[in-house]
């Protein structure tokens, strides 16, 4: 299939409807809005359902009712929705639902500003709701990954019967790419535990209530069990120059692409730099960061936030190198030469401490 | 055994098949409800067990469990069970509904559940007329967390978060769901009945099976309150308690038929055709051909164009950004388009960032441009400094403003380029002259790239001619030197 140019919001609508999404449930926010647009337009085309709910706590419940229904399901929001949305992603991870969300971040906190930042790592990566669950998220850096990645999160979401947030920035959310979508469309499927209004399913039942504390316990340790072998099975990432590479830098999304370029620069005055870049940011590359900090002096994390992912890097180097911060916030994007700059400054000190 | 015959009425002495004969989820005593002696819930889900019953629709039945004492309805009902988060069963079932049209979706509902915490979900699904059968249970109280006070707790009822009665100046009065459902303008059936007294249940009886009907029907929205008695939480025996809703409930909650346009509701339109799935690419507008092919003819040479568009909202800066990214696409190099967005889109200034390059793009962010379209004066004064040696500068304006003048390692083309375009056809088309102007200038693109990108994008014929004038237009300006007419 030929290439096409289009808008990361748009490109992850087709990227759904491709892998058998069926239903989309939303409330508009910039710079998200563009998803629900196109939804709005194609499912009804393809006999899907589209409907613009009353808020994102209804939203997020439809979600949990198509999901219940068997049916791959999306919605898509930002910041102050996706805070709106936490107690009904508990619940589908409780109920063991799987759906798609789309998390087009912008400034915060509160009303913030719509321009891109990466402030809601913490709310996405680490679970924002109530409860001991997890969300597996994906991190799209191109409009073409805002197809692929979503639709791979349907077939996440399916296999652990979880929700998978796509957790991209206002960048990568309205710019344009051109992308090149797969040849095939899947075909929806109904799994054999949904709540479908007939016969075969009358037998199920979809809840997230354990009353007795062996069984609740019981349950979380089943959840539990699905986290470490999606930390086993579904860790991504790009490896960008690392093999030797003494300063490593880490950033997820727009930021990354920033970061290939400032690697090119780097390289290209001999200093050996390269990028480690999460594509799933829970399961977490850890090990990679581990066995990178055997040979790297140092690592570089930056982020449109004040520090959220350089959290879960400090914790995987587990102190055995020094981790620096550069953060943006506010709709700010560090440049290549900002993020050079700081680079430059560390070469002789690591140069130093190898002496 | 006495003869428990009665002239005209069938004894039935089996539960209803809609019910497990054994409630086997639930932990303990699994022959009986969890429900107190006396409370309302069980009588409600008899009615609603006997109903599907009798409807033939056990099997297509998903019954939806809130939050409260009815939590826990799917250890009894013999159907499909989704329990649900406080308030939100009218969402969960407008998605069942919708995903499902042939399933019968029951909601079964609290007064604290519907009328406080999910006062938006209920008021939003009977707004859109969502065909589904909403049981609302009102007994004035949140039983399963103690007894506070509810949105339905009647005016001076003490409660433990009411303890000295509730008081219309500080909790306000009775919420009235059914009348204000019926004020909307969707819903088919609404009523409200008691559980006061046998005939009243008589007629609960016949209002949940309507309500279920209308679904098995096809037709909207069907919505029942049922008064319902709460003697553990009201510190009543149950006889006491159902006198109480036959006597003082209904005195604020007053029984009837709120909305009943069964018969008038309009056929809901049948669901368009689903194509087939080799159609779905089309649809995406993904078929070979809708966009340029990947790849196409590209010449060995290397560039890298870092452009910057910028001017007013409105002059059609993001459009020109569009159209040279999908013409350096169809020329067969790696493009990036990104814009300013949000209110810039509706006024104000506007920008976007395009990239072509023959090499893999990494950020589309382009901070230091090779190539600046400036559409207006503060975009010229904006971005102008970043401008590499060597880049090009357009502006769109015959003098170039004090303090930019001074760039004298750029090239500055100053044309009055929305004249251009005005007497080329439109003023409005002063992007394309500028376009115009750079294709000449730098010979970025090949003229035919641009024509099929705009092609593309411009889907009047009116439109399109005066676009490709444009070009020209700008084009001359750049071969002719500034020219000035007025």
């Amino acid at each position: 299939m030929s290439k096409q140019l289009i808008k990361g919001n748009e490109a992850i609508v087709k990227g759904a409807i491709l892998a058998g999404c069926r239903a989309f449930y939303g409330y508009p926010i910039t710079p998200a809005s563009e998803i629900a647009e196109a939804a709005a337009l194609y499912m009804p085309q393809v006999g899907g359902v589209f409907l613009q709910a009353e808020s994102e706590v209804a939203a997020i419940n439809m979600l949990y009712g198509a999901a219940s229904a068997g049916v791959r399901a999306m919605t898509a929001s930002s910041g102050p929705g996706i805070s709106l949305m936490q107690e009904g992603i508990s619940y589908l991870a409780g109920a063991e639902l799987p759906c798609v969300i789309a998390d087009i971040m912008r400034g915060g906190p509160g009303l913030g500003n719509i321009a891109p930042e990466q402030g809601d790592y913490n709310q996405v990566v680490k679970g924002g709701g109530h409860g001991c669950y997890r969300t597996l998220v994906l991190a799209p850096e191109s409009v073409q990954e805002m197809a692929s990645l979503t639709s791979l999160a349907f077939d996440l979401a399916d296999k652990y019967r979880n929700p998978v947030v796509v957790l991209a920035d206002g960048c990568i959310g309205q710019m344009m790419e051109p992308v090149e979508f797969p040849a095939t469309v899947v075909e929806p499927q109904v799994p054999r535990w949904a709540v479908t209004g007939t016969a075969d399913s009358r037998p199920n039942l979809i809840t997230s209530l354990h009353l007795d504390p062996d069984d609740l316990e019981a349950h979380i340790r089943h959840l539990e069990a699905k986290y470490r072998r999606a930390e086993r099975e579904e860790v991504r990432f790009e490896s960008w120059r690392t093999e030797d590479a003494e300063i490593v830098l880490v950033g997820y999304g727009i930021v990354a692409r920033i970061l290939k370029a400032a690697v090119e620069q780097a390289r290209s005055e001999g200093l050996a730099v390269g990028l480690l870049r999460p594509i799933t940011l829970y399961p977490f590359p850890g090990d990679e960061l581990r066995r990178l900090s055997r040979r790297a002096c140092a690592f570089v994390v930056v982020e449109l936030s004040t520090g959220q992912l350089v959290d879960d890097v400090r914790l995987a180097v587990e102190g055995r190198r020094p981790v620096e911060f550069h953060g943006r916030a506010g709709g700010n994007i560090p440049g290549c030469e900002e993020v050079l700059a700081l680079v430059r400054d560390m070469i002789p000190r690591e140069q130093m401490a190898d002496a | 055994m006495p003869d428990l015959t009665i002239p005209g009425y069938t004894v039935v002495h089996e539960k209803p098949r809609s019910f497990y004969p054994v409630c086997e989820r639930k932990p303990e005593m699994q022959h009986q409800t969890h429900y107190c002696p006396g409370c309302g819930h069980g009588i409600a889900h008899k009615l609603i067990a006997v109903a599907i019953d009798e409807l033939g629709i056990q099997d297509r039945t998903v019954l939806i469990s809130p939050v409260g004492c009815s939590v826990f309805a799917y250890y009894y009902f013999d159907t499909g069970n989704i329990q649900v988060a406080h308030g939100r069963a009218p969402a969960v079932a407008t998605a069942v509904k919708r995903s499902r049209p042939e399933s019968i979706v029951i909601a079964y509902q609290g007064d604290g559940d519907l009328a406080a915490i999910g006062a938006a979900e209920i008021l939003h699904a009977a707004n859109r007329g969502e065909p589904i059968t909403v049981i609302f249970i009102n007994n004035g109280t949140y039983g399963m967390t103690g007894g506070q006070m509810a949105p339905t707790t009647l005016i001076g009822q003490t409660t433990t978060t009411t303890p000295f009665g509730r008081n219309v100046w500080n909790e306000g009065y009775p919420l009235h769901v059914s009348e204000l459902l019926a004020s909307l303008e969707a819903p088919v059936y609404v009523e409200r009945v008691g559980l006061g007294s046998n005939k009243q249940i008589m007629n609960a009886a016949r209002a949940v099976r309507r309500a279920i009907e209308n679904q098995v029907k096809g037709l909207g929205f069907s919505l029942v309150e049922i008064l319902s008695p709460c003697p553990t939480i009201w510190k009543m025996n149950p006889v006491e308690a159902q006198r109480r809703v036959l006597e003082e409930t209904v005195k604020t909650f007053p029984l009837g038929q709120f909305r009943d346009r069964t018969k008038s509701a309009p056929a809901r339109p049948a669901a368009a055709p689903v194509p087939l799935f080799a159609e779905i690419p089309a649809i995406l507008g993904l078929a070979n051909g809708a966009s340029p092919a990947a790849k196409t003819m590209r010449s060995g040479e290397t560039i890298d164009w870092r452009v910057r568009v910028a001017g007013f909202g409105g002059q059609g800066v993001l459009m020109l950004g569009e159209v040279l990214a999908e013409a350096g696409l169809d020329a067969g190099f790696e493009v990036s388009w990104l814009p300013s967005y949000g209110p810039e889109m509706r006024s104000g200034t506007s920008n976007c960032h395009v990239r072509l390059s023959s090499k893999p793009i990494d950020s589309p962010l382009v901070l230091h441009p090779n190539v600046l379209l400036a559409m207006n004066e503060p975009s010229l004064r904006k971005f102008l400094a970043p401008v590499e040696p060597g880049g090009w500068v357009f502006y769109n304006g015959t003098e170039i403003p004090q303090g930019c003048a001074g760039r004298l390692d750029v090239h500055f083309i100053a044309r009055p380029f929305a004249e251009i375009a005005g007497n080329a056809g439109d003023a409005r088309s002063a992007n394309m002259t500028m376009l115009g102007a750079l294709l000449e200038a730098t010979g970025m693109l090949a003229e035919e790239r641009v024509l099929a990108a705009l092609r593309r994008r411009v889907s009047s014929g009116h439109w399109l001619e005066v676009d490709r004038r444009a070009l020209d237009g700008g084009r001359e300006a750049v071969t002719k030197g500034v020219r000035h007419e007025s």
